[in-house]
């Protein structure tokens, strides 16, 4: 496929940007932990109820964090005009923002995965019985806040106000893929735990529609 | 040419005129219809009368979703300014018609359930959508090149178009206390009830319609002063007055 390989050059060059600095992945998982911490001061929650609001909470705490920590994926270009120089590239522009998507989506899920454990010990819930499908929920909530947020960062790195603008665009367009995660996360640790399939079904389709609405009209974003 | 432009305008004007009228008429026709025709619910009572226009308004207000998200397709595939104009006019128009809808809710619900909000699956996709167009509007504010402008709301609103089928879909996995649509699901529907209902959405999309042209003509306007601004301002001190004249010729 004609796309694959400029998506893995690029994807390639995101990682090595990342990981130079590391600043999504830790400012990602320290916010993350602040808000996990700042709930039980404010609520003061039993065991039981940590465990109901836990998942919710988890997923709220993510969905704010991409939508304050996904920004730089294009004002990082700007600084050195270096956007207009892979615009130049002889490649479908799409392929920029999909390994934009694959990158932060990589970042996101490790994140996760680092704070999956603390999570589990914060809130008391028992992840190891249920942790491949926890998993398969994770990359599919991961993906869809990486799909749109990336596509909202490059719509905000053209406006004023950009690093308020992004939450604003996306935490109301995000409102089903949170529900469908939360909902989907909360069943896992029911007992006896159960991967609820319309709310997997809900993310898949989340994903599956933005994914194409990107691929559609996403290049547009990309012009100059 | 700024003659022939002003003659225009006033036979414009003139037309206008009778709209705005005939819309006026209309609407009183079916706030009439909506209050002393239609039958008394038999157990909500008068309260119920509000759903005459809480149905039709958000009715409307979809329909003038409907015609923001062919528009920004549209502008995206052509690039011709009137679709930027026609996309910003209907969301700007359907987002009152939401508020409408948002408030008669409260104010039929407090007697009725004796609450004035509940976070029901379907108030809450409701309120969702009506910020989704507000963010839509924002966005707008916040680009001042009119083109870029153009091109990334209207992907914006393509986005927000595709997530509201997502955010209704949840109605069907949350338990709801909304009543249940009243068309094209068996519903019981008093045939006097339902023609009020339809003349009401009549006028509702009248007075959409009406909106709708307006404030596209608004914009075409604010598009072309922009352009003459940006024009002047690419030529140096001299067409300061220019500007100000024709800018002054066209708001006449």
């Amino acid at each position: 496929m004609a796309l694959a390989r400029p998506i893995g050059i690029l994807l390639a060059k995101e990682l090595r940007t990342e990981f130079r600095t590391r600043e999504l992945l830790v400012s990602t998982l320290v916010f993350v932990l602040i808000v996990l911490v700042l709930f039980s001061f404010t609520f003061d929650p039993t065991t039981a109820e940590s465990r109901r609001f836990g998942p919710g909470l988890l997923w709220l705490a993510l969905l704010f964090a991409g939508s304050l920590m996904l920004h730089p994926s294009f004002t990082r270009e700007q600084s050195n005009d270096t956007l207009v120089a892979l615009r130049m590239a002889p490649i479908e522009p799409v392929s920029i923002l999909a390994a934009k998507i694959l990158a932060n989506f990589c970042f996101l899920l490790v994140a996760e995965l680092v704070l999956l454990p603390v999570f589990a010990a914060l809130y008391n819930l028992r992840i190891v019985p249920v942790l491949g499908r926890l998993v398969a929920v994770l990359v599919l909530g991961t993906l869809a806040l990486s799909i749109v947020g990336t596509v909202f960062a490059a719509i905000s790195s053209q406006a004023r106000m950009r690093e308020l603008l992004l939450p604003l665009l996306l935490l109301p367009l995000l409102t089903p893929a949170l529900v469908a995660s939360a909902e989907a996360t909360a069943g896992l640790f029911e007992s006896p735990p159960a991967l609820p399939a319309v709310w997997v079904g809900v993310l898949a389709a989340f994903d599956t529609i933005f994914l194409t609405v990107t691929w559609l009209f996403g290049e547009y974003l990309l012009e100059e | 040419m700024a003659l022939a432009a002003n003659t225009m305008q006033t036979k414009n004007a003139g037309w206008q005129g009778l709209a705005t009228l005939g819309v006026a008429l209309l609407l009183a026709v079916a706030g009439y219809a909506a209050l002393f025709v239609a039958p008394t619910e038999a157990t909500m009572g008068l309260i119920q009368r509000i759903f005459y226009f809480h149905v039709p308004f958000g009715w409307s207000a979809f329909v003038a979703f409907a015609i923001s998200f062919v528009s920004s397709i549209a502008y995206l595939r052509t690039r011709a300014p009137k679709w930027d104009w026609l996309a910003v006019s209907s969301a700007e128009v359907g987002v009152p018609f939401v508020t409408v809808m948002l408030v008669t809710g409260p104010i039929w619900a407090h007697p009725v359930w004796g609450i004035w909000w509940t976070w029901d699956a379907r108030l809450t996709s409701t309120f969702v959508l009506w910020v989704l167009y507000v963010c839509y509007l924002l966005l707008r504010t916040l680009i001042d090149e009119p083109e870029r402008r153009a091109v990334v709301s209207a992907v914006f609103n393509i986005f927000a178009a595709f997530d509201i089928p997502l955010v209704y879909f949840s109605i069907w996995f949350f338990r709801t206390q909304h009543p249940q649509p009243v068309l094209g699901s068996g519903g019981s529907l008093d045939p006097r009830m339902l023609d009020v209902l339809l003349l009401c959405w009549g006028a509702s999309l009248a007075l959409l319609a009406l909106l709708l042209r307006q404030r596209y003509r608004v914009e075409a306007l604010r598009w072309e002063v922009e352009r003459l601004r940006l024009e002047s301002d690419s030529r140096g001190s001299e067409p300061q007055g220019f500007a100000a004249v024709s800018n002054k010729g066209r708001s006449a």
